[in-house]
């Protein structure tokens, strides 16, 4: 069986998971809304604070709710050993890393979707003129967060205090790919708006980078 | 398909294994230790040994979720008179389990479980099969149940389904009759016996007497990670499963 239709099998069962249980979606996006709306009040910023300060506020908002998310995305593989059974089938390593993968980037990118409109109401930000590049940078950012997201919860999956190994292991290696979301979508929000080549560049350069080294390491990942 | 949901894997007739010095550490702890055991094609072996032997480490490097510390794991096809071995990934999905969890997943229903392995497998005519699984298993009627909501017996009944969906060659089992009644004991007994007929290898971990094991044609016990008494291949395994019921009492 190819990786891509492995991986297409495993992605459905994990919509189908979630859709049944709605643990990880319910979390995340009630997580977020709080903080945008939360910090909208507490600062009430004006649209000039918001272009400054909105895009770290939005990524951060992003990685704690990707922190949340991925803690249970390996944990629910374990909860009656389902992931030796997937260890048993005849389907790569990389392409049971990519299910989840591809899994944890919709749930990310759906609860993106449901604040970006909030975000752009609370901090007064006019999002419409540049949506095209900044979807661009959200895809990429967020494709970021899932990958290296997804391989340290399967690292930390066999751990006993995984809950707090996964933060540690996870927010220094994301901190470059944070601080190249945030410019970038600082550029976009910037008076004129334009999209930042170099730190969309550097956002791509990260994802090919640990996509690679995920499908390098993969077999040592899911080994037990 | 058998008249009991388990298909034979086409190519294959039957699939051998051989442990060689095989041990395991965790830590300080030394679960396995120089294992040497030869399991031919076709043999049903019973894995007797009290709680701690090392019985599911066993199964378990067997069926590749664990590395050994030392030794060799081989597996081999019985080609005529001859046998040959088979490359790790070649027998891997000739490998099913059975193991302590139900490797299964809560918040699917029975049907979607099978349905999710199978299409995992890459088997053909997925629906049938698993409509026939679940009919065989006596879950016909519970296909569209969500397996949370399942008992431990028709939980377990599901797992072995699972186990056989892919018609595997070599079978694990780790203590297989857990949480069942004795109509699912009678059915486990009975597609144990129909395997065993068809060539598949059965390795068959229990500390507790049950039906299945009359079905045994050699068994090994374990104890303090070591082989203890192994009554070979025309040996008599009565005495070692007397010996365990005599335990039990």
């Amino acid at each position: 069986m190819t990786t891509a239709r492995a991986a297409a099998i495993l992605l459905a069962k994990e919509l189908r998971l979630e859709f049944r249980a709605r643990e990880l979606l319910n979390a995340t996006v009630i997580f977020s809304l709080t903080v945008i709306v939360l910090f909208s009040y507490a600062f009430d910023p004006t649209a000039e604070e918001s272009r400054h300060y909105g895009p770290g506020l939005l990524w951060i908002a992003f990685l704690f709710a990707a922190s949340l998310m991925l803690h249970p995305s390996f944990a629910r593989e374990q909860s009656n050993g389902a992931l030796d059974a997937l260890r048993m089938a005849p389907v790569s390593s990389f392409a049971l890393l990519l299910g989840k993968m591809l899994a944890n980037f919709i749930f990310l990118a759906v609860t993106e979707a449901i604040l970006l409109p909030v975000f752009a109401v609370l901090y007064h930000v006019s999002l419409l003129g540049v949506l095209g590049p900044l979807i661009l940078v959200f895809v990429l950012g967020t494709a970021g967060l899932t990958i290296v997201g997804t391989v340290f919860s399967a690292i930390s999956a066999h751990a006993r205090m995984r809950e707090l190994l996964l933060p540690l292991l996870l927010f220094p290696i994301l901190a470059p790919l944070l601080v190249a979301a945030v410019e970038a979508t600082a550029s976009l929000l910037a008076d004129p708006p334009a999209l930042d080549w170099a730190w969309t560049a550097f956002l791509v350069g990260f994802d090919v980078i640990f996509l690679t080294a995920a499908w390098l390491l993969c077999d040592f990942l899911i080994e037990e | 398909m058998s008249a009991h949901g388990a298909t034979l894997a086409p190519g294959v007739a039957s699939l051998g294994i051989c442990f060689e010095g095989v041990a395991k550490r965790f830590g300080p702890l030394t679960a396995l230790r120089e294992i040497s055991l030869e399991i031919g094609a076709g043999e049903f072996v019973a894995l007797l040994g009290p709680n701690g032997a090392g019985k599911t480490t066993l199964l378990r490097i067997a069926a590749l979720l664990m590395n050994p510390s030392s030794g060799n794991l081989r597996f081999t096809v019985a080609t005529g008179a001859a046998q040959q071995d088979l490359p790790l990934e070649q027998a891997k999905p000739l490998l099913g389990m059975v193991a302590h969890n139900s490797l299964l997943y809560d918040e699917l229903t029975a049907s979607e479980n099978l349905t999710f392995f199978a299409q995992l497998y890459g088997l053909e005519d997925v629906r049938a099969r698993v409509l026939a699984a679940l009919e065989t298993c006596g879950l016909g009627a519970r296909a569209q149940g969500i397996v949370r909501a399942f008992s431990r017996g028709m939980r377990q009944r599901l797992t072995i389904a699972r186990a056989l969906l892919h018609g595997p060659r070599l079978l694990l089992l780790d203590e297989p009759a857990a949480g069942l009644d004795h109509q699912g004991l009678a059915w486990l007994a009975v597609t144990l016996a129909r395997l065993r007929d068809g060539g598949c290898t059965i390795l068959m971990s229990t500390h507790a007497r049950n039906e299945s094991l009359e079905l045994a044609t050699r068994a090994v016990s374990l104890a303090g990670g070591r082989i203890a008494h192994d009554t070979g291949l025309r040996g008599d395994v009565r005495p070692l499963l007397a010996a365990l019921q005599g335990a039990e009492a």
